[in-house]
């Protein structure tokens, strides 16, 4: 067990130093560099003439005449030991203060989304499983095939199309106008639970749908297993039967997928947070990468990434709790 | 014992005779038997039915769409779609007809206002001579034959958008867009997947541990943010086609991870099949044991996955596309047909842009059933 | 057809008359045992024999009522239990999860399946599924129910028991595995042993391990057992009583001696003859020739004809044999002896 941990822990870190190149990559990937663009922003926008000799010095500035290692290694550690991620060209402040709240509402959602999409994915897909064949069974795939194939945004679109009809008032945006700027409080909680089930129901509808259909197939395996039939003739009541055996084995697969399902979530969170016009970390991504704004955009991909694989490493863990097979190295 | 070993196909053969119908189970082909189980596929042979009219639509994009990708009707900007119909008050007509209509802005309003002139019908006229197009800059086939159009005049079926141009014909370039992308991006994602996992899964060891961290790493990292990081780091001033491109390359090279998996865990179970290791010991090469023994073994999920694989590309286009980081104007395709209808106004004005979603869905459904119904077929000796 | 009346000094446990199942599949119905009547009397093994698809099977699985929901038992097929004090449970009647099957199950008829490796829960230790066997029909402690799993695995040959208790099926060799199921299934004291091929997927040496500890539990318990095997050899070790199996109909009965050594029926005589022996060896082992008709195409007349060399054309393939005894305890359908 213990060596299972130390195998993921050190994992992880190699996975967020690989996560960590590769976007300060994507953040260096863009034709010009950041000075040239401060240069122009700062001293065209002052009226004066940018010379070769303002280039070298802001390039010397923000250390950007060094080779790519030391500037990933400058970068990495400015943010590792005072969480400084640099400044946004976009918006003239430090990432820092922009990001703020927003990539926790981020997380509220996704987990939302994900709390949702296995509150109703486990019980279906078992429900199907059992009933194969049944109506509900029909129902339920047909269900899941369209959630699988509509594009989240376009839910989203006739979700807020619905609201604005039937229920007469918007469903964009996590707050209340009145609570929008206010300091955290217990009623501005209370209003962001309210707002979050529509963005929670638009991200989650695949990933319920993709675990609905994984949950009935594996039931389905697991209902034809020998040791059900054994259980089965060992006297044990029917429900206890399925609950201890088949559905706990089921569970597996899902959990194992923790990880990837925060990934899928938190993916798909900018887009929907265009419709939806949400203030999460999100919507900031999609408007700082839509203007090049690499900083700001970077920095939102490492939060999000980190998180992913904090993620994953959790279910490792609880996958490794829940599985026998895992815990003790057997594959 | 519930399980028979009976022929699925065999019912359909009803008419010979049972030895010979047995003899013909028996010794059919592999693809043979895999097409008898799939035809009962009710869901599978759907699905195939879409993706065959959708190339269709994609081989036939010009002919079949009554206007250009870019065509402008000024007369008609920010229509409604028209109602082919048959029949009104002035009677029953065998030809389609729609109505003629103009549409006017509203000067206080500024909304467009259609004006429908019930008197004025346009018949639908079919294999219409009217725009010239070029198959492939001329070098191939020009010609102006159009499968539809109507007397004079035009006709919108899916309406048109905010510059007048018509839906319909849009939806059918955007077809050819996101399918071709679609499968050049598979086909890039299957290359390199084919290769890794082969590798992994053939050569074993310490390859095999190197590429599955890999692949463990590229899972950990969120696909669509790097998708836009990546996307959004293109040059804006690079041309459409160049964009296009690269946005396919992202797709593919980022998309391996699954297929590599599946075809490692595939190959690393076959390699301990008896029939596999009695070819070793009567000493097959190691390429003849692979392209005799072991491919055919496998061909079929491969399939299986590359179809499978479809969707998850069309639905990143789109997303990509939608929010501005993918395909640019004047590429059309799904995602770019979409970026008019971004927020809660166009569903009340004009929910028509839409429309292109249904032909996502069905997209995605279309290359779903279809693998399902491959998967349940493609191992005819189960 | 009842041979339990023959024997009337024996105690009768259970009665298996004319016992039909079938099978709702895509290509039709198909019949998979068709009206076999057996009994089976305290303390004894009857050894049902036959190939895969013969329907013994799915036979042990109706007295169980584990068969699938596509499976359909005839209305007038009968299993008859008949319990320690005398009572009498017509099983066909009862309801599949209901109360008082669940009493029976495990509790007074215990199974054991082919693949001990699949037996078992992966994710649940061995210890657990013991002690929820005993708790099921035991009016014991928790504690006390894990002492008996403890004693239980090592009456049953299991080194270390108080470790194994708390180790996974995956964690024991495949000749432990069975020994773990054997207990679970002793753990409840059932009065009938149901061994569905215990020994097919073990090694040879395994395998003798295996039936020697049940011939030993057996006595030691009192237990009767239906012992279900397509070896024929293996029967010679452990059965009183045989009955011969093929598509889904008893085709020979009688004593373990006398289908050893005078079968009568020609099914029974090609199955002994395909036997490699020690005082043959060197001579050719005779396979018997054909396949097994496939289970849609049930041939009419006795269902041997097909492959039969001694078949009289114009009666065994239109006509059905009839029950003929050869002995107070032997009994074979076949029209060489009608």
């Amino acid at each position: 067990m213990l060596r299972y941990f130390a195998q993921r822990f050190i994992f992880m870190i190699i996975t967020l130093l690989f996560v960590s190149v590769v976007i300060f990559i994507v953040i260096e990937l863009p034709p010009g560099d950041y000075a040239e663009r401060y240069a122009y922003r700062k001293l065209a926008s002052a009226g004066q003439d940018v010379t070769e000799q303002d280039m070298i010095n802001v390039r010397h500035e923000f250390g950007l005449d060094k080779p790519a290692p030391v500037r990933y290694f400058n970068w990495i550690t400015d943010i590792i030991l005072h969480g400084d991620f640099g400044e946004s060209f976009l918006f003239n402040v430090p990432v820092r203060n922009m990001i703020g709240d927003r990539i926790w509402l981020t997380m509220a959602l996704a987990s939302t989304a994900i709390l949702l999409t296995y509150a109703l994915a486990i019980p279906i897909g078992i429900f199907s499983a059992l009933y194969r064949h049944s109506f509900g069974d029909y129902l339920a795939t047909f269900i899941g095939y369209i959630g699988l194939s509509l594009p989240n945004f376009m839910l989203a679109l006739v979700l807020l199309y619905f609201s604005v009809t039937v229920l007469g008032s918007s469903a964009g945006g996590l707050f209340s106008e009145e609570f929008a700027e206010a300091a955290w409080s217990w009623p501005r909680v209370v209003d962001l639970l309210e707002h979050l089930w529509v963005p929670a129901v638009v991200l989650g509808t695949a990933n319920t749908a993709f675990h609905l259909q994984t949950m009935r197939a594996t039931m389905l395996d697991e209902l034809n297993q020998l040791y059900v039939d054994a259980a089965r003739a060992r006297g044990i009541p029917e429900w206890k039967v399925i609950f201890k055996y088949p559905v706990r084995i089921a569970l597996n697969p899902i959990v194992s997928y923790l990880g990837f399902d925060l990934g899928k979530l938190v993916a798909g969170a900018p887009v929907v947070a265009l419709v939806l016009s949400l203030p999460d970390a999100g919507q900031l991504l999609l408007q700082a990468l839509l203007q090049q704004d690499m900083f700001l955009g970077g920095a939102i991909l490492l939060m999000i990434s980190t998180m992913i694989v904090i993620g994953v490493f959790i279910s490792d863990l609880m996958l490794a709790a829940l599985d026998p097979r895992i815990r003790l190295g057997e594959t | 014992m519930t399980a028979t070993t009976i022929p699925k196909g065999k019912r359909t053969a009803a008419t010979l005779p049972p030895d010979e119908e047995k003899l013909k189970y028996f010794t059919a082909r592999q693809w043979q038997l895999v097409w008898w189980r799939f035809r009962r596929n009710r869901l599978g042979l759907l699905g195939a039915g879409i993706l065959i009219i959708y190339i269709f639509v994609l081989i036939f994009a010009e002919f079949l769409a009554p206007y250009g990708g870019t065509t402008l009707d000024s007369e008609y900007v920010l229509g409604p779609p028209q109602v082919a119909r048959f029949w009104d008050e002035n009677g029953f007509s065998l030809r389609p007809f729609v109505y003629s209509v103009t549409t006017e802005r509203d000067p206080v309003t500024l909304a467009m206002i259609p004006t429908i002139d019930n008197s004025k019908r346009r018949y639908l006229q079919f294999f219409v001579r009217t725009k010239e197009y070029k198959y492939w800059n001329g070098n191939l086939i020009a010609s102006d034959l159009h499968f539809f159009g109507v007397d004079e005049g035009t006709i919108h079926l899916f309406g048109t958008d905010s510059l007048g141009r018509d839906i319909l014909s849009r939806t059918m370039y955007a077809t050819r867009t996101s399918l071709t992308l679609g499968v050049v991006g598979v086909l890039i994602a299957f290359v390199i997947g084919l290769v890794m996992g082969g590798m992994a899964g053939y050569l074993g060891g310490q390859v095999d541990f190197f590429i599955q961290r890999l692949i463990e790493l590229i899972r950990s990292v969120p696909d669509i943010p790097l998708f836009m990081g990546l996307a959004a780091a293109l040059p804006k001033e690079w041309p459409p086609e160049k964009v296009y491109l690269m946005i396919t390359l992202i797709l593919g090279f980022l998309g391996w991870t699954t297929l590599a998996r599946r075809i490692r865990g595939k190959l690393l179970s076959l390699r301990k099949e008896d029939y596999v290791i009695a070819a070793q010991l009567a000493g097959g090469s190691n390429a003849r044991i692979i392209a005799r023994h072991m491919l055919p073994a496998f061909t079929s999920y491969i399939i299986v996955d590359i179809v499978v694989y479809f969707p998850y590309m069309i639905l990143a286009e789109t997303a990509l596309s939608f929010v501005g980081l993918g395909l640019r104007p004047p590429v059309i395709s799904w995602g770019v047909l979409l970026q008019g209808a971004q927020n809660i106004q166009a569903i009340e004005l004009a929910p028509w842009l839409f429309i292109p979603v249904i032909f996502v869905v069905f997209a995605v459904l279309g290359f779903t059933f279809l693998g399902d119904g491959l998967r349940d077929a493609a191992d005819p000796y189960n | 057809m009842d041979i339990g009346t023959e024997q009337i000094d024996w105690d009768t446990l259970l009665e298996v008359q004319d016992l039909k199942v079938s099978f709702k599949t895509d290509e039709g119905i198909i019949l998979a045992v068709n009206g076999i009547s057996f009994s089976v009397q305290r303390g004894q093994t009857l050894g049902i024999v036959g190939e895969s698809g013969s329907g013994k099977s799915v036979s042990t699985k109706a007295i169980m009522q584990l068969l699938p929901r596509t499976a359909v038992v005839d209305k007038n097929s009968s299993i008859t239990w008949h319990r320690e004090n005398g009572e009498t449970v017509e099983i066909t009647q009862l309801k599949k999860g209901g109360r008082e099957m669940r009493r029976i199950r495990g509790g007074e008829i215990g199974m054991i399946f082919q693949e001990p490796m699949s037996s078992f829960s992966p994710v649940h230790t061995i210890g657990n599924q013991i002690i929820e066997a005993v708790l099921a029909h035991r009016q014991v402690s928790k504690q006390e129910a894990r002492e008996i799993a403890i004693d239980m695995l090592d009456k049953v040959g299991i080194s270390n028991p108080s470790v194994r208790v708390d180790q996974y099926s995956f964690e024991l060799s495949g000749g432990m595995r069975q020994r773990a199921m054997i207990a679970v299934t002793l753990s409840m004291n059932p009065s009938l042993l149901i061994a569905d091929e215990p020994t097919t997927s073990l090694d040879v040496t395994i395998q003798a391990q295996i039936l020697e500890l049940m011939n030993q539990l057996r006595e030691e318990f009192n237990m009767a057992v239906i012992f279900i095997t397509h070896n024929l050899g293996v029967i010679a070790q452990v059965a009183d009583e045989v009955a011969v199996m093929y598509l889904g109909q008893i085709l020979e009965r009688g004593t373990a001696k006398e289908i050893i050594n005078q079968p009568q029926h020609p099914y029974t005589q090609s199955l002994l003859k395909a036997i490699p022996r020690l005082d043959h060896l060197g001579k050719r082992l005779t396979a018997i020739g054909g396949d097994i008709p496939s289970p849609l195409e049930r041939p009419g007349g006795c269902p041997f004809h097909t492959r039969c060399e001694q078949a009289i054309s114009g009666v065994c393939d239109t006509q059905i044999p009839t029950l003929t005894p050869i002995s107070n305890t032997h009994t074979v359908h076949c029209f060489l002896y009608e």
